[in-house]
């Protein structure tokens, strides 16, 4: 029956029973997200990091969080069902930070050269 | 990756394999996931242009309060907790319910119901406390942009409530079913995208706000 297996898997339509986690794995990323959403609170609010650095430090808690909600909660792995998933993702993540840093940078540019305004 | 890699692959033959087209159409479930992928994503385009527009307009305060003066960072730590509980006991339901144990499911759409409550009731109190002394959405672009973005995963927090009390009701009335099964795969797809915007958000908003 293994090998009947394989083809079953293929069946428009049929529903199989395919566990794509188990309690562990939302156990694993919950304990991770909570630590990561920690680290953002006290590295903000604490000289825990060199200040400057804090921004960076808070994106980077920011990323490593998204992650673990993707791979954890959302199940993108690297095995053959996600990666479809994978490559719409690729792409929205790309249009993201066209629309967010070009929008940032457009305007800065924009600010940048404006007339020096009367105060009102 | 090449054929040869592909060919390496233990047991698995090659007219098999599963996202390349391999052994015919993949199970329905996996598609309906994919096209509800899809409208995730392009709900994060959405979100990504609130982020750009509050990226541009947070130092545009018009004299009145900044983010340092109005968050309360307490409080959103505990809208987080509440969030991120409430993204775990929706996973936990959606795996009891591919397990078809519907009594276990209903229990954990009850505590994904109230933490995605407290949660609205917390952001709805901040967001009244600011109208009352005067730091509405009117005031000045900063908190135009504030309540735009932070209102909007609100509100999508809202239908999610309102759809996942439509979805018990299913659970209820038809049982564990295939149909019904897929639908709570995409509100779990969906609740959990919400939790990642809201990582987003409590960085950018709040916690570089405030500091």
């Amino acid at each position: 029956m293994d090998g009947d297996h394989l083809f079953e898997d293929r069946t428009p339509g049929v529903e199989e029973y395919e566990p794509t986690a188990n309690y562990l794995t939302y156990t694993v990323g919950l304990g991770l997200a909570i630590l990561a959403t920690i680290a953002s609170f006290v590295v903000a609010q604490t000289n825990l990091l060199w200040p400057p650095g804090i921004p960076v430090g808070l994106i980077v808690l920011a990323l490593a969080q998204i992650g673990v909600h993707l791979v954890f909660f959302l199940h993108l792995g690297s095995g053959p069902d996600s990666t479809n998933n994978i490559l719409a993702l690729a792409f929205g993540v790309l249009i993201v930070f066209l629309v967010i840093t070009g929008s940032v940078w457009i305007i800065a540019n924009l600010n940048s050269n404006m007339m020096p305004m009367p105060v009102q | 990756m090449t054929i040869a890699a592909i060919d390496r692959a233990p047991s698995v033959p090659t007219e098999l394999v599963r996202g390349r087209g391999g052994g015919g159409p993949a199970p329905k479930r996996i598609v309906v996931a994919f096209g509800f992928w899809i409208f995730i994503l392009s709900d994060m385009i959405m979100f990504s242009a609130l982020f750009a527009a509050h990226a541009v307009l947070r130092g545009n305060t018009a004299g009145g309060p900044t983010g340092a003066e109005l968050f309360n960072l307490r409080n959103v730590f505990i809208e987080t907790m509440c969030l991120l509980l409430s993204s775990y006991t929706c996973g936990l339901g959606a795996l009891s319910a591919e397990r078809r144990q519907p009594a276990r499911f209903l229990i954990f759409a009850a505590f994904t119901f109230v933490l995605g409550a407290a949660f609205l009731f917390i952001e709805a109190t901040e967001f009244a406390r600011m109208v009352e002394i005067g730091a509405g959405p009117s005031h000045s672009g900063f908190l135009s942009a504030f309540f735009t973005l932070v209102g909007m995963h609100g509100l999508h927090v809202t239908s999610g409530l309102i759809a996942l009390v439509y979805l018990v009701a299913q659970v209820i009335a038809k049982g564990l079913r295939a149909p019904v099964l897929r639908r709570l795969l995409c509100w779990s797809l969906f609740w959990h995208a919400l939790d990642i915007v809201w990582v987003g958000v409590f960085t950018l908003v709040y916690l570089m706000g405030a500091s």
